[in-house]
């Protein structure tokens, strides 16, 4: 086991690599890809998807499709509009009309020796609480049954002591989850995975059986944990594509695709894309200034969200602290990389507390904002950029997953 | 069973949480069932704590003994009641001050005199603790990872 802490003291130069001329060339925040086709837009294998302020207007570059659920085997059906594109989890949770959304299909709960089971699945912006339930999934022409999702519900039993540990807010409510649910499309078939088999210690504590007010931890098996839908379709299922155009200035709707499928159809081949194995915790790696720093692909992160001011030489906004406030567009060089394939990745942050200034605007090419020591590719990185996401174990022409292309 | 080891934890002495005292970091160990190991910087002490859960939490204390920061990763999200320990109230508080078109996929809070950074996603969650007052001449936050 290798334990290194770099040492870097001192004051840190302005860390910004000046490269002005980068921006012209592709209309924005990011460098020009060598996969920027434009968004398929017809197949039966093609989910429209939309960025914009969502369904509570309260969203900074949240991407957004509709998801149709039945009940399993039957024509007793829902279309929910307005649920966020995250391939930074894993699995369907809808927001049940309860929390103010729009579910409203009674669906059959999953039980454990009799009581429904509920799950407190950790996001890092907040958790969300409800009952496991069972329903078949179709988008565009791509069918899963019997899939378990999660019903957000927060009058749902008693949320436990043990999820509220974790210190985020519960984002049970259209107004706090901003959407009507989340589509984890991520490279991973289950939410949690090996870990919540496991008994005792070694759970972390997700999936509850609840009897009345009641709810005790419970060891979940795999097949019954949220799955994600995409490697349950009996076609196209190895993984998806994100494919959104590029953006110059911040606007108030953008149009695009999720694309199902790696290399199954003539609408999804990886073309010229580089592709980046990810490990098992779903990272790769990017450096900057010499230092190498853990990283992801995220559309459900709504911004470059990367290093600390004191490391990168931009302050954060006065009015909004989450976010990178940069006296000039700050223009940064970065690469990206795994084994031995890298990738440099030019990207532009813009003033935040400005951008945010027109209230109609919600896509925002330069958008940014400190993180703990990480690189999270969110949403910006996907404008211009066809971002593949391979699914653990499933094959490509390219290779077997997880991994991202671009 | 680890929900009975949560309650009974609120009836034990104060462990070696954020502004705390390294001294009682066998409690951690203890409570967290996890490995410790301890290496020596210039500056400071970093004691990591590795858990049968796969979480690393890795503490950071001054050179009397003081934890100025803790940094985490790990598959699920971390007990930050048990991490921050009194300072937890104030990022509840902080917490709260989210507002709309805030940042989605990270969590950053900035409140009395705390500093806390989360981030990662699904199976995998970082993040970052520390009180920029207490953090030795020199050290910089990114190398509180």
């Amino acid at each position: 086991m290798k334990f290194s802490l770099p040492l870097r003291f001192g004051i840190s130069s302005i860390a910004l690599v000046l490269l002005g001329l980068q921006l012209a060339s592709c209309g924005g925040g990011s460098s020009p890809s060598n996969n920027m086709i434009p968004p398929a837009t017809s197949g039966n294998n093609v989910q429209p998807v939309v960025v914009n302020s969502g369904p509570a207007n309260n969203y900074a570059n949240g991407i957004f499709t509709s998801v149709t659920v039945c009940v399993p085997s039957t024509s007793n059906c829902q279309t929910i509009s307005d649920v966020l594109v995250d391939t930074g989890s894993y699995g369907l949770r809808l927001l049940s009309s309860a929390g103010g959304g729009a579910l409203t299909l009674s669906l059959p709960q999953q039980t454990s020796t009799g009581n429904p089971v509920g799950e407190c699945a950790g996001f890092v912006s907040g958790f969300t609480w409800g009952p496991i339930k069972t329903a078949d999934i179709t988008m565009s022409g791509e069918h899963a049954g019997n899939v378990p999702i999660q019903v957000v519900d927060p009058t749902f039993s008693t949320v436990p002591e043990l999820c509220q540990a974790g210190g985020v807010p519960e984002n049970d409510t259209l107004q706090t989850l901003g959407a009507n649910g989340i589509l984890g499309v991520g490279p991973f078939v289950q939410d949690c995975g090996n870990q919540c088999t496991l008994t005792g210690i070694s759970n972390p504590n997700w999936y509850y059986s609840c009897a009345g007010s009641s709810c005790q931890v419970i060891p979940m098996p795999l097949a019954q944990q949220v799955q994600n839908p995409v490697p349950l379709f009996a076609t196209d299922n190895n993984g998806v594509i994100v494919e959104l155009p590029a953006v110059a200035n911040p606007v108030s709707t953008l149009s695009g695709s999720l694309v199902f499928g790696i290399g199954t159809q003539s609408n999804n081949t990886l073309g010229g894309a580089a592709i980046f194995p990810i490990d098992s915790n779903g990272n790769f790696s990017t450096s900057y200034k010499g230092q190498t720093y853990p990283a992801f692909v995220d559309s459900g992160s709504n911004a470059y969200f990367f290093l600390d001011s004191n490391t990168t030489g931009i302050p954060t906004c006065p009015s909004n602290a989450g976010f990178y406030c940069p006296a000039s567009t700050a223009n940064l060089s970065v690469t990206t990389s795994s084994g031995s394939v890298s990738e440099s990745i030019n990207f532009s942050i813009a003033d935040a507390d400005t951008l945010f200034s027109k209230s109609t605007n919600a896509v925002f090419n330069m958008l940014g904002g400190p993180n703990s020591g990480t690189f999270d590719w969110g949403l910006p990185f996907f404008f211009g950029r066809n971002v593949y996401t391979a699914i653990e174990s499933k094959s490509t022409p390219g290779g077997v997953g997880p991994y991202w292309a671009y | 069973m680890v929900f009975v080891a949560w309650v009974l934890l609120s009836n034990l002495p104060a462990l070696a949480v954020l502004g705390g005292d390294a001294s009682t970091l066998r409690d951690d160990q203890v409570h967290m069932n996890a490995s410790l190991r301890s290496t020596e910087m210039p500056a400071y002490t970093i004691h990591e704590l590795r858990t049968p859960a796969g979480m690393v939490v890795r503490e950071f204390a001054s050179s009397s003994g003081r934890i100025f920061a803790v940094s985490w990763n790990g598959p699920s999200p971390p007990d930050l009641r048990q991490l921050l320990g009194s300072h937890f109230e104030d990022f509840r508080k902080g917490a709260e001050a989210q507002r709309d078109r805030g940042p989605r996929g990270v969590f950053f809070v900035q409140h009395n005199g705390l500093t806390v950074q989360i981030g990662g996603h699904m199976r995998s969650y970082v993040g970052r603790a520390y009180l920029p007052d207490q953090v030795p001449p020199g050290v910089r936050a990114d190398d509180l990872r």
